[in-house]
């Protein structure tokens, strides 16, 4: 915890300088009616880093995952992204809710991908793409088509731009998805379990398309039941139990040589 | 073991319920045939009476009548069913009620209750603006809009209703994420997807309101009936104008059915179509 806790800084975070953490989290808490799924989150991520979360289900990491855009409202603490505070506007001590417009606009450089891919059924794989540059980036067509086929290109799906969703298997859809969000050119990257419902020999095509990304510096948050790919892409890993964040670190310490007990159940369970 | 395989001759099966039962329906058809041949129809008047201009006004005003009350209840429909799904409970519990009263009243009794408002309202208007007398108003054509296109609402309400939610949620999450506001991903993301349920259903009660129209023939709205009745009610031809009606309604709805595939096709693509059965 120490790591996390030395780079939350004391001064106002509404109003930090340049070189501030991308994602910054301070006692970050989610109810759902009594159950307190989270309990008191803090953790900073710097631009460029990648961060991996492991953990139990149930433990809050998806959870944590939707809080950073605003797909739940957190109940208590503080989460800012590139200094912004998410989902409030502060003046003096008072904290104004944003409205529709204002969430929609912070949730635009925040790229997220999901467990069930979330393709749009009625769009092709290319109009998929092109449709988040088009109508909410106001991107003219002819560009945002450009940028999809190249970005589909890049997945290694470039003949795949006319297909349905339905057309395609659940390693296509999401490095779709993946696509997808890559062209709203986001700033930070959520993926919340990419790989857990596909089939074991769709999974390694989907993380080399992660891999890859990793490697061109983008910011990226993953829950991951990968230990492999946490191991070799992650900068630091996390590992969450019951709404807190036990163990972070350097991969190769918490995968390997863990702190807590809890952490080494864990790991050991996944690996048996 | 090879005797067993080669050279057999396989003797289908007789399905001798199905070919007694296939007779059965032939007779029965022939029957009637017939029936109508040798009955007291005179098929001239028929064909004579079936383009006349008072049967075709009828029919125009049939058409336009379904039209507009549809879509005054396909535009209720949509403001009443996302009214429903408002956290807000006031919306929420006006759409339940909105939906309770007008699908439980029937509809001829709320054409007669529209046709009648002036006994409840002599004047409507906008007070001390504008003031105008009910009887002038409310005529056959705007009594019949309103009682059809309102009921209607309350239908397509349900219909609409159950289109959005047959759309997953993830489907509103993965365009929220894309920064989308709650209209853009209602009108790009989610009815495009909600129309798939929406369209088959709302093609039924299509269907079912160019029927509904012949109630309005009740309150004096010269639809194809009331054309058809003002008729034989001069030459004494009931079954015969009667029967013009009837092909005019098969003719209608025959055509609003082929473009409901053709709608049905459109929306859904990028769905696999139903294994074949």
């Amino acid at each position: 915890m120490t790591d996390t806790l030395s780079q939350v800084r004391t001064t106002d975070p509404d109003h930090l300088a340049a070189g501030a953490p991308l994602v910054l989290a301070q006692k970050v808490e989610k109810h759902f009616g009594p159950l307190k799924v989270l309990k008191g989150i803090d953790i900073a991520v710097p631009k460029g880093e990648v961060l991996c979360i492991i953990g139990p289900s149930g433990s809050g990491k998806s959870t944590f995952l939707r809080c950073i855009n605003q797909l739940e409202r957190i109940d208590g603490g503080a989460l800012w992204v590139s200094g912004e505070r998410v989902g409030y506007h502060r003046e003096g001590n008072r904290l104004y809710e944003l409205d529709d417009k204002a969430i929609a606009r912070q949730r635009r450089s925040i790229g997220m991908v999901f467990q069930r891919f979330n393709l749009f059924p009625h769009l092709t794989a290319l109009q998929n793409i092109i449709e988040g540059p088009v109508q909410v980036l106001r991107e003219p067509a002819a560009d945002a088509t450009a940028r999809a086929l190249s970005l589909l290109e890049r997945v290694g799906l470039a003949d795949k731009r006319d297909a349905y969703p339905s057309q395609l298997s659940g390693g296509q859809q999401q490095r779709v998805a993946i696509a997808r969000s890559l062209a709203m050119r986001p700033e930070l990257l959520l993926f919340d379990e990419p790989t857990s419902a596909l089939d074991p020999e769709l999974v390694s095509e989907v993380l080399k398309v992660m891999r890859d990304l990793a490697e061109t510096g983008m910011t990226m948050i993953c829950v991951t039941h990968e230990l492999g790919f946490a191991r070799d892409v992650g900068r630091r890993v996390a590992f969450m139990d019951q709404g807190q964040i036990v163990e972070i670190g350097d991969p190769c310490i918490v995968l390997s040589d863990p702190r807590e007990a809890r952490t080494r159940a864990f790991i050991n369970a996944v690996r048996h | 073991m090879t005797a067993e395989t080669e050279n057999l001759i396989i003797v289908p099966r007789r399905h001798f319920g199905r070919i007694i039962g296939a007779a059965v329906v032939c007779i029965a058809l022939a029957a009637i045939v017939r029936a109508f041949a040798v009955g007291q129809i005179e098929w001239d008047y028929v064909a004579e009476f079936l383009t006349v201009p008072a049967i075709l006004t009828g029919l125009v005003n049939t058409i336009v009548m379904a039209i507009l009350a549809m879509v005054l209840g396909i535009t209720l429909g949509v403001i009443f069913a996302v009214m429903r799904l408002s956290a807000n409970p006031v919306l929420s519990s006006t759409a339940i009620g909105y939906i309770w009263f007008f699908r439980a009243v029937p509809a001829l009794l709320q054409l007669l209750l529209w046709f009648n408002l002036a006994l409840v309202f002599p004047t409507i208007g906008i007070p001390g603006l504008a003031s105008f007398k009910t009887v002038d108003v409310m005529t056959p054509f705007v009594a019949a809009l309103l009682g059809l296109g309102i009921q209607q609402g309350a239908f397509t309400a349900e219909v609409v209703r159950a289109g959005l939610l047959s759309v997953d949620n993830g489907q509103y999450e993965a365009a929220q994420t894309l920064g989308m506001t709650r209209l853009q991903l209602l009108r790009r993301i989610i009815m495009p997807q909600a129309m798939r349920v929406i369209v088959p259903p709302i093609g039924n009660e299509f269907i079912g309101m160019v029927k509904l129209t012949s109630l309005a023939s009740v309150i004096q709205f010269a639809e194809i009936l009331h054309s058809a009745q003002n008729i034989y009610y001069a030459n004494s031809r009931v079954i015969e104008l009667l029967i013009v009606a009837a092909i005019w309604y098969l003719v209608v709805v025959t055509v609003l059915s082929l473009i409901q595939g053709r709608i049905e096709a459109y929306y859904a693509r990028g769905v696999a179509a139903p294994a074949q059965r």
